[in-house]
């Protein structure tokens, strides 16, 4: 046996059955090896961050682990946008690259780069293998650091001649997980009296929550706390239940950023208050008591400061603070909430939300929903409605444009009988529309692209409007946007196109019964915006709840954004 | 909690960690990320094959220096973290002074005030003589302050190293001495890595 089967033999032991990759000379044993294991399914994608992305929407929609390969050099830095994107949103991934020979290693040899060095900060943890005995072990761990605590990338460096080294060590079995971390009983005890004190309790829930969503939705409404889901927690609590307020932050709804404001106690699950999410630091949450609760201790209080910090797992805390719930009844703060929950809607006229609204208006609950990174993405955010965890997949804390469609497409691999919808812009969709052919390769029957075409980068173009006097720098496609259409017909995938409401309707019906993937283009007029908008640097209460009909005098808040005073976080005007 | 805004100061906190490849570029560049300003480092090995211990001196408020453990804590590579204020410790630094001498009576001066710090002599030269002082940072900095006096030439300090009084140890023995598991280092196999630091502040 060689290093090389070594590694295959882990990976099937671990159950892995499928990994996204892409060849190369320093990958190459290991491919060869791939011939003796035809138990693991290998996805050759068009470039390596299609192939990381396609892991990481396997593992967002599944739970499970996902598992990328790439060559050395030029393949392996490809992967680097994609291990940031899972870094940042706790997504459990593999990574296997090849590199040079271990004599080579350190000399610059051909197609030689330091990947470990390089993505040191942006994996949980990452490995070398200098002893291809080593190997087994390592990828187990390596597989168990993934999946284990607050889930991330772990990146495994594979040497050529380890892999084609003859392996004489012991293969293993895969490591238990460790078991969760539950609540101190003093914690849930002080959490439960804090609660009952609130007038105007609210409770966040973030990405972390996404496997507790059934323990928290029972506490929500044992409680009976109105409830808040982050852009990373829609589908931990379900959008039907009259608790739901939204999505909090920057492009959050009215309800929730009020009720964040006004809060007397703020109960947040597994979310890490980013600065999209705070708005103005310092003026977050300003009269709430906050518990924060997160499996991560350093999570807690590095932005906000938690008054009852709780290390523990989101469904073990769920479980306990249900057990001591007393419900609430807080009519002022009920009423108070439902007139807010009517505010900020967009109107309904022809535009990029008005076809967002009709896109995501079918989803089915078992339907997944992936999005690229622009206006599309918040629209989508804002509009769509889940019942369901792990249906939503964005990229939330990179904000990574290319990561919609290869989500979309593992997703789709993963669950071969549920629709995966990948909504996209026409910026983002071109960073990685060449796995198109992916999906013809493997005739993926499922994945439905719609490709909202504003002719702009729109978000940036929007931010340009409103803070920069509209001049609109760099950010016009219109002029050389390809045909979508002509796109996917090349790749001998089927389109259809829709500029109108009506048609888009009957578009949608086409492109979702068609017994195949599909691609969908939606051309919208290009100057629409985005909001509610809490500006970078505003307080979660100085929103613009509504599309400005000219461009607001925003003052003193361009100063703020221009200057930074808030040194407590940066919120730079950075997309 | 403790309120993340208390006056700045210096924190003198060790790190037992794993022998592996980049493990201190690991430490440093999450230091380097996040802003932290570490004033002093030493590592060195323990009596476990496998694993050495780093102390540091990180300055910033009690907020700064509790996120700068926790980020720590979270690596694969860190086994432990001890932050040193939360118990008695023993702490020690090494400094090598080199001052200048300028006739035999400056020497005789030099040699006696570094008897009274107990400085031991490591070179003697025609122009200067250069000292090992071995004591806390109270003591080293008062040392540095008398020489100046005399002209120092050259200094080297090692940086803090620490360890908790008393006889308990910060790895309890037994993590060292598990029967044969499959992983790459059965040593540290064992070594708790859920919570493995004593609690960094005191959080529920
Ligand atoms: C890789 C990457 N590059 C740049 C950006 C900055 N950015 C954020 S949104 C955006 C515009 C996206 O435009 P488009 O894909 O057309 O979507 P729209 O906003 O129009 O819906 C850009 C350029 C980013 N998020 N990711």
């Amino acid at each position: 046996m060689t290093g090389a089967k070594a590694l295959w033999a882990t990976l099937a032991a671990h159950g892995i059955s499928t990994v996204f990759g892409y060849p190369g000379g320093a990958i190459m044993p290991v491919y060869d090896a791939l011939t003796y294991y035809p138990e693991v399914r290998h996805v050759l994608a068009r470039h390596e961050q299609g192939a990381i992305h396609a892991a990481e929407g396997w593992a967002k929609a599944t739970g499970e682990i996902g598992v990328c390969i790439a060559t050395s050099g030029p393949g392996a830095t490809n992967l680097v946008t994609g291990l940031a994107d899972a870094m940042m949103d706790n997504v459990p991934l593999l990574a296997i690259t090849g590199n040079v020979a271990r004599h080579l290693m350190g000399t610059d040899a051909f197609q030689e780069a330091d990947i470990t060095g390089i993505t040191l900060p942006i994996t949980k943890h990452n490995y070398v293998v200098t002893d291809p005995n080593e190997l087994p072990a390592i990828v187990a761990e390596a597989i168990r650091i993934a999946r284990s605590g607050r889930p991330g990338p772990v990146l495994v460096d594979i040497p050529k001649d380890v892999q084609l080294a003859a392996f004489t060590g012991k293969l293993v079995k895969p490591q238990a997980a460790p078991e969760a971390i539950s609540p101190r009983p003093e914690a849930i005890h002080a959490a439960c009296e804090l609660l009952k004190t609130a007038k105007k309790p609210v409770l966040m829930v973030g990405g972390g929550s996404q496997g507790a969503s059934k323990e928290i939705t029972e506490f929500a409404r044992a409680w009976q706390i109105p409830t808040i889901t982050t852009l990373m927690g829609l589908g931990a609590f379900p959008a039907s239940d009259p608790l739901w307020l939204g999505m909090p932050g920057m492009h959050g709804s009215v309800a929730a950023n009020h009720a964040i404001s006004q809060a007397d106690v703020l109960i947040g699950f597994g979310l890490r208050f980013d600065d999209r999410v705070t708005g103005r630091v310092k003026d977050f949450a300003p009269n709430a008591q906050i518990i924060h609760i997160d499996l991560d201790a350093a999570e807690i209080g590095k932005i906000v400061r938690a008054h009852l910090p709780v290390k523990s797992d989101a469904k073990q805390a769920a479980v306990a603070l249900t057990q001591g719930a007393v419900p609430f009844e807080v009519p002022e703060w009920q009423a108070q909430l439902d007139e807010w929950k009517t505010r900020g809607e967009h109107p309904t006229t022809w535009g990029a939300a008005q076809a967002v609204r009709q896109v995501v208006a079918r989803l089915r609950p078992d339907d997944i929903l992936t999005t690229d990174v622009g206006q599309h993405q918040m629209l989508a955010a804002q509009l769509a409605r889940f019942e369901k965890p792990r249906r939503w997949l964005t990229s939330g804390g990179l904000g990574t444009m290319g990561f919609g469609f290869p989500a979309a497409l593992g997703a789709a691999m993963a669950e071969p009988g549920v629709q995966s919808i990948v909504i996209a812009g026409d910026g983002g969709f071109q960073m990685t529309a060449q796995e198109l052919a992916t999906l013809t390769k493997y005739d993926i029957r499922n994945c439905k692209i719609c490709i909202i075409n504003n002719s702009y980068l729109g978000m940036v173009r929007q931010w340009q409007e409103l803070f920069h006097e509209k001049r609109y720098s760099e950010v016009y496609l219109g002029d050389s946007n390809p045909d979508f259409l002509k796109l996917a017909d090349a790749y001998n995938i089927k389109g259809w196109r829709a500029d109108n409401s009506a048609d888009l309707e009957t578009a949608i019906d086409a492109w979702l019964s068609h017994d195949g993937s599909g691609l969908l283009e939606v051309v919208v007029p290009n100057e629409h915006g985005v909001f509610p908008m809490v500006p970078a640097g505003a307080a979660l209460y100085e929103m613009i709840e509504n599309e400005p009909v000219k461009v607001p005098d925003l003052g003193d808040k361009m100063n703020v954004m221009a200057s930074a005073p808030d040194t407590e976080i940066s919120t730079e005007a950075s997309q | 909690m403790t309120s993340p805004f208390q006056p700045v100061s210096d924190h003198l906190v060790s790190a037992l960690v794993r022998d592996e490849p980049r493990v201190l570029t690991r430490i440093t560049s999450l230091f380097g990320r996040r802003g932290y300003n570490i004033k002093s480092l030493s590592v060195g090995a323990t009596e476990m094959p496998g694993v050495s211990r780093m102390t540091f001196v990180v300055s910033g408020d009690r907020g700064v220096v509790e996120q700068a453990m926790k980020q720590l804590d979270k690596l694969h590579d860190v086994v432990k973290i001890i932050d040193h204020s939360l118990e008695k410790y023993v702490d020690r630094e090494l400094v090598l002074v080199k001052v200048r001498v300028e006739n035999t009576e400056r020497r005789i001066e030099i040699r006696q005030m570094a008897e009274d710090f107990r400085a031991r002599i490591v070179d003697a030269g025609h122009h200067a003589l250069t000292f090992e002082v071995t004591g806390d940072e109270g003591k080293i900095t008062a040392f540095i302050e008398q020489m100046r006096t005399f002209g120092i030439l050259e200094t080297m300090r090692t940086g803090r190293i620490a360890l908790t009084r008393g006889s308990n140890a910060d790895i309890p023995s037994h993590i060292y001495h598990d029967g044969e598991t499959e992983t790459l280092q059965p040593v540290l196999q064992s070594a708790p890595r859920e919570g493995k630091a004593r609690e960094v502040n005191n959080m529920f």
